[in-house]
Order: C-alpha cells, then structure tokens, then sequence
C-alpha cells in the first residue's frame, strides 16, 4: 500500500514537471505580454526594462530554467498583471470554482444514480424510458444554452434569481448564506445537468448488465425483498465501474465552470484562466494548470483507494 | 397427499420471433422426501420448469396455463410478496454455477445471514451468525467459522457450491430446486456434491428436484425421473422402470448415449439430428424426424398412457 502512493507521488511528480514544461513552452510561443502590458507608446527604454523585471530577457531554456529554481524554493512566479504571487492568485479563487464543482457532483450523483436505478428497472417501460429521454436531452443541450435560458427564465423574465455573481459570502463559501444560495442555484444546475445525464445513462447501463448476473437472480430465489435485491446488491456491484467514471468526471467539471462561471460572471478560476490567457499572464496559466493537474491527481488517487473499499477482489494488490 | 402437484404448466415466452412455448402443458408430483430428476437436452424447458415453480420467470416469459399446487396452495395464484415469502424458505434453489450464483463484493457470511434474517427477522444477529456457521459445517466446509469472512472470489468452485447449498437449506426448505448443481463442477468434486445433497434431503426430510441433461447423474441419485422433450415430459416413472425397461424412444436413445459401466464395449448410438425449435415444432410428435419408429400415425401428437407403470407419449408403445 505504502509503495503503491510512493510510487503514486513520483507519477505526480512527472506529470507535474511535464505540464510544467509544455505550459511554458506554449505560453512563450504565444506571444508577448510586454506589449500588451505597456501602453502603445512607450519607449524601447522602457519595454527592455520590463522585460528584464519580469523576468523575459533570457533565452526560453534560461526562464524555464529559473522557473524550476523558484519553483524548488515553492514560488510560482509573480502574476505579470496582478503583481502577485501567482499561486496566491489561482488560490483565491479556487473556492469558488470548487464550491461550485462539488455542489454540482453531489447534486448529479445524488439525483442521477437513483433516476438510473429506477430507469434500469423500469426498462422498456414509460417511466424508463421517459428518464433516458430525458438524459438525452441532458448530454445533447450545450452547457451555455442551458446557462443562458435560465437567466432568460429566472432572472429576466420572473427576476426570481441574480444573474450573476457569488453573493454574500462566509467562510469561503456562498453556500452559508441566503443570498449565497439565491447566486448559486443558477450555475450549478447549469454545470450539473451535463454531468447528471452521463451519470443516470452510466447508472442505467450498468444496472442493466448487473441485474442479468445468476447472483441477482439467486439473491430473487433466496427470497430476497425487490429493493434489497436491486439496492443492496445490484447497485452495489454496478457502483464499481461508475466510482472511476465519477472520480474522473469531477476533473472535468473544474474544467467545465470555465464555461458557466463565463456565463454567471463567477469569480472563479475557470473565469481567471481565460482572462490570464488573454492577458499571456504566464505564471497565473502554469500555476492554475498545476494546481488542477494536482486535484486530478488526488482525485485519482481517492478512487483507487474508494475502489479497495468497494470491491473486494481489489484488495489483493 | 403430494408436496407438489404441478398440473398441465405452460410457461411461454413471448419473443420478437414469436411465441416460444418454452413448457407446454406438463404435469407431474412429487411427495416429501422423494427425488425427482428432470432430464433433457439444452433447451427442452427443465429449467423453465423450475423457474416457474419458483416464481421466477422473466419478461418476455409469462405462465400461461395450469397449476402448481403446494402445500395445499396454488402458486401460480399468490402476490409476489406472498411469493417472497415462499422462496428460501420453503422452496429454495441450487444454481448451476457456484461462481455465479454468490454476490461477488459481499462476503459469504453476510449473504449467508441476509438470506435467514429475511424469512427469520425475530432471530438476532449473532443467532443468525450461528445458525450460518451451523450449516457450513453440516454442508462439509472446513473452518466455517472463519469462511464467513471470506469474499466468493476467495473460494473454490466446489467449495461455493457447499456454500450455496447451504444457503438454500437455511430455511428448511420443503422443497429444494437443483438445476444443475454439479455441471460446473470437475468430476471429484460432482460426485462429493451429488452425495452430499442426496444425504442432506434425506437429513432434513425435503423433497428435491434434479434438473440435469446427464442421465448418468440423474439415475444415480433420483427415485423418480421425468424425460423432457421440446417442452413436454415424453416418459415418466420410477427409476428402475425407467433405466432398465425405456419405453419411449427419446429415453431409449438417451440410455444408448451412456457408455457402459460394466466395462462391456458396446458402441455409443448418439440420437441422429437435433431439437426441433420451439418456435417451429413439427405437426404431431415432436420426436419424429429423430425417431427410428416414426410413420404416419406419429403426425399426431401421441396422447400420454400408462404403460409398463409409467406414463409416455408415444404411438409405438
């Protein structure tokens, strides 16, 4: 188990240091930040300067070089825009994104495994077959659309709801407060709905398979009540695919706030990264990048773990 | 008075292909404490037969016809939780693959207790445990204590098979469905199985019925034995009738197909041709095309008559 971390934590560090390199490299190409940072008039004096403040008058190798020094010492770089640590930056704003993530998953898990159980039951039926449309709908709709019918309906139309912003917040979190929730319910059925429909069809089609296996059919001839047969043992054995899918889904709701947070002008990451890409703020990119590439890396390493606990026939290794 | 008396059961399947008259008007009875062996080809309806008794036929599959009276009731007229009730306790089941038939990522002990606790909810938990423990030992594991522990994977076939006739004697069951019990099994382990089952009936003074294709298997353990043929019992009777004086030509060539155990050499005769399908059976007797004796007369279904002291359906006779 220790060896199977530790050598977990070398991987990490690898990816790490690749992504490093590959965002750096990108951002280098891209363009320069000096000109956009400087009026358009100023002076060579004052362009070479900058450069050398921020750090860009070496070579590619050299910056990325010094990069990896600071980098050792724990220091990110200094945001180009913001004239703060970098990471302080991505930090900031990480709760915000993550509320919104985890309020997303939770709510997609908690609505989509059940509507898939009762959809893998009721297969064939109207009730089935009324949630797989419904499903559908969910994975076709683009996640914009979606975001911006809602304001349409709920903000402009009958002004039930902000359009934009977190509210009033406490202790990181707009989920504490009143006017928080009011600001939140918008983007995260915005980001949810997409990820709801994947889980309700991975729930469907696994339940599906698991409830032709002989040990649901004996777990019916033990004389089983129905929802222990298809709680208590179907679910259970379908759980063990969908944990993975769920685990890898997580990272790419992160990634997909940048999209809503876009939408609901939520002061989160997904809204930093575009403005700092526009803006060729590198140390902002790479240290964003980092830092997801980080949280994938501890999701998976949560679903493995989750996995042992799960399935038995895991536990040998 | 019969334990149970199953009259003119038609269980149908009501397929794209149309309707597959998978048991078609079969009867027969089995009093406590006998052994009925239900033999047959893949596909002649033994196991359906055994589903229906237990309730457990699928959709597209339905009981059209007749009647399964136990114990005074007829099952085909029960509620499903009435149904429930019945099963694992007074009609319990042995599948056909031990590595199949146990819930994989729940252990054995659990499922052991699950399946007792269900039909005895007054017996506490540690009882239950006992009672499990009681009957792993009874069905020959060794350190059942500690098996209860262990996962399904950490078992071997013959192993899961005890416990999984363990589990369908938990109860007490009056009568004890075996469908194939010792197909999936090596041939030491099959005839341990088959002994130990045989043992068990005559121990708790239950009635069982042997679903199996081999006859060799079926004529070792069973005092009685229905001959199945594309859904209906062509011959029916005791064992010694049957096995030394075959009347119907399906159950003689079903004998012929067994090599001899007196070490005599006499050349195996394999029955010409195959099954009809259920979805196109012939006019009149569905052996014909098969048949050595076949004429004109056998374009009608031979009616059934005692012969011999068993019944049979067959013009030659």
């Amino acid at each position: 188990m220790l060896r199977f971390i530790l050598d977990r934590l070398f991987h990490t560090f690898l990816v790490l240091l690749a992504i490093s390199f590959i965002t750096f490299f990108i951002m280098y190409k891209a363009g320069d930040p000096v000109q956009l940072l400087l009026p358009p008039d100023a002076t060579q004096a004052q362009v070479v300067q900058m450069r050398h403040t921020l750090g860009l008058d070496g070579s590619f190798l050299t910056q990325y070089r010094s990069f990896l020094v600071q980098l050792s010492h724990g220091n990110l770089g200094t945001s180009f825009v913001y004239g703060e640590p970098a990471l302080k930056v991505v930090m900031e704003r990480l709760p915000a994104t993550l509320e919104l993530a985890v309020l997303a998953m939770l709510l997609s898990i908690l609505i989509g495994i059940p509507l898939g159980v009762i959809a893998a039951v009721n297969a064939g039926k109207w009730k089935g077959k009324a949630i797989m449309l419904f499903s559908l709908a969910g994975i076709s709709i683009p996640v914009f659309w979606i975001g911006m019918v809602l304001v349409l309906i709920f903000s402009v139309l009958f002004d039930l709801l902000p359009s934009s912003g977190r509210g009033e917040v406490y202790l990181f979190t707009s989920a504490l407060t009143w006017d928080g929730i009011r600001h939140l319910i918008m983007p995260v059925v915005t980001l949810a709905l997409f990820q709801l429909a994947r889980i309700i069809r991975l729930t469907q089609s696994g339940m599906r398979e698991v409830l032709t296996q002989d040990y649901i059919k004996f777990a019916r001839a033990r004389g089983l009540p129905e929802h222990k047969v298809v709680y208590g043992h179907g679910l259970r054995n379908a759980l063990i695919p969908l944990v993975t899918v769920i685990g890898l889904q997580f990272g790419q709701l992160i990634a997909f706030t940048i999209v809503t947070e876009t939408i609901f002008a939520w002061p989160g990451t997904g809204k930093l990264i575009i403005d700092s890409i526009q803006n060729l703020d590198r140390p902002v990119v790479v240290a964003y990048l980092l830092v997801i590439a980080l949280i994938f890396v501890v999701i998976n390493l949560i679903v493995d773990l989750l996995y042992t606990l799960i399935d038995p026939r895991m536990r040998l290794v | 008075m019969a334990l149970l008396e199953v009259e003119g059961l038609r269980t149908h399947f009501f397929t794209r292909e149309g309707e597959v008259k998978a048991v078609d008007g079969i009867d027969f009875a089995l009093k406590q404490g006998e052994i009925l062996g239900i033999v047959g080809e893949s596909g002649a309806g033994k196991s359906v037969t055994g589903f229906s008794i237990l309730g457990l036929i699928d959709t597209p599959g339905r009981i059209v016809g007749g009647r399964i009276h136990f114990e005074g009731k007829d099952l085909t007229q029960l509620s499903p939780s009435e149904y429930q009730q019945i099963r694992g306790s007074k009609i319990a089941t042995v599948f056909q693959d031990p590595q199949t038939s146990l819930d994989p990522v729940i252990t054995i002990g659990r499922q052991l207790v699950e399946t007792l606790l269900t039909h005895r909810p007054e017996m506490a938990g540690r009882q239950a445990e006992e009672h499990a423990i009681g009957m792993l030992k009874r069905v020959g594991l060794p350190s059942a204590a500690e098996r209860m522990h262990n996962y399904p994977y950490q078992l071997s076939g013959g192993m899961k098979q005890r416990v999984v006739i363990a589990m369908a004697l938990l109860n007490d069951p009056h009568l004890l469905i075996a469908d194939e019990p010792t197909t999936a099994l090596d041939a030491t382990i099959q005839a341990q199985i088959l002994y130990l089952m045989q043992q068990l009936v005559k121990d708790f003074n239950s009635s069982l019925i042997f679903i199996s294709h081999d006859l060799a298997v079926v004529s070792q353990i069973c005092d009685t034995i229905a001959v199945m043929y594309a859904g209906r019992i062509v011959e029916y009777g005791s064992r010694e009738e049957i096995l030394s004086d075959p009347k119907h030509p399906y159950t003689q060539g079903l004998i012929a197909c067994l090599p001899a155990l007196d070490g005599s050499k006499k050349r195996l005769k394999p029955i010409p041709g195959t099954m009809p399908s259920l979805l196109d059976l012939p006019q009149g007797c569905y052996f014909k095309d098969r048949c050595p004796l076949a004429d004109a007369q056998c374009d009608l279904y031979p009616p059934e008559r005692i012969v011999a002291g068993r019944r049979v359906s067959c013009h030659k006779v």
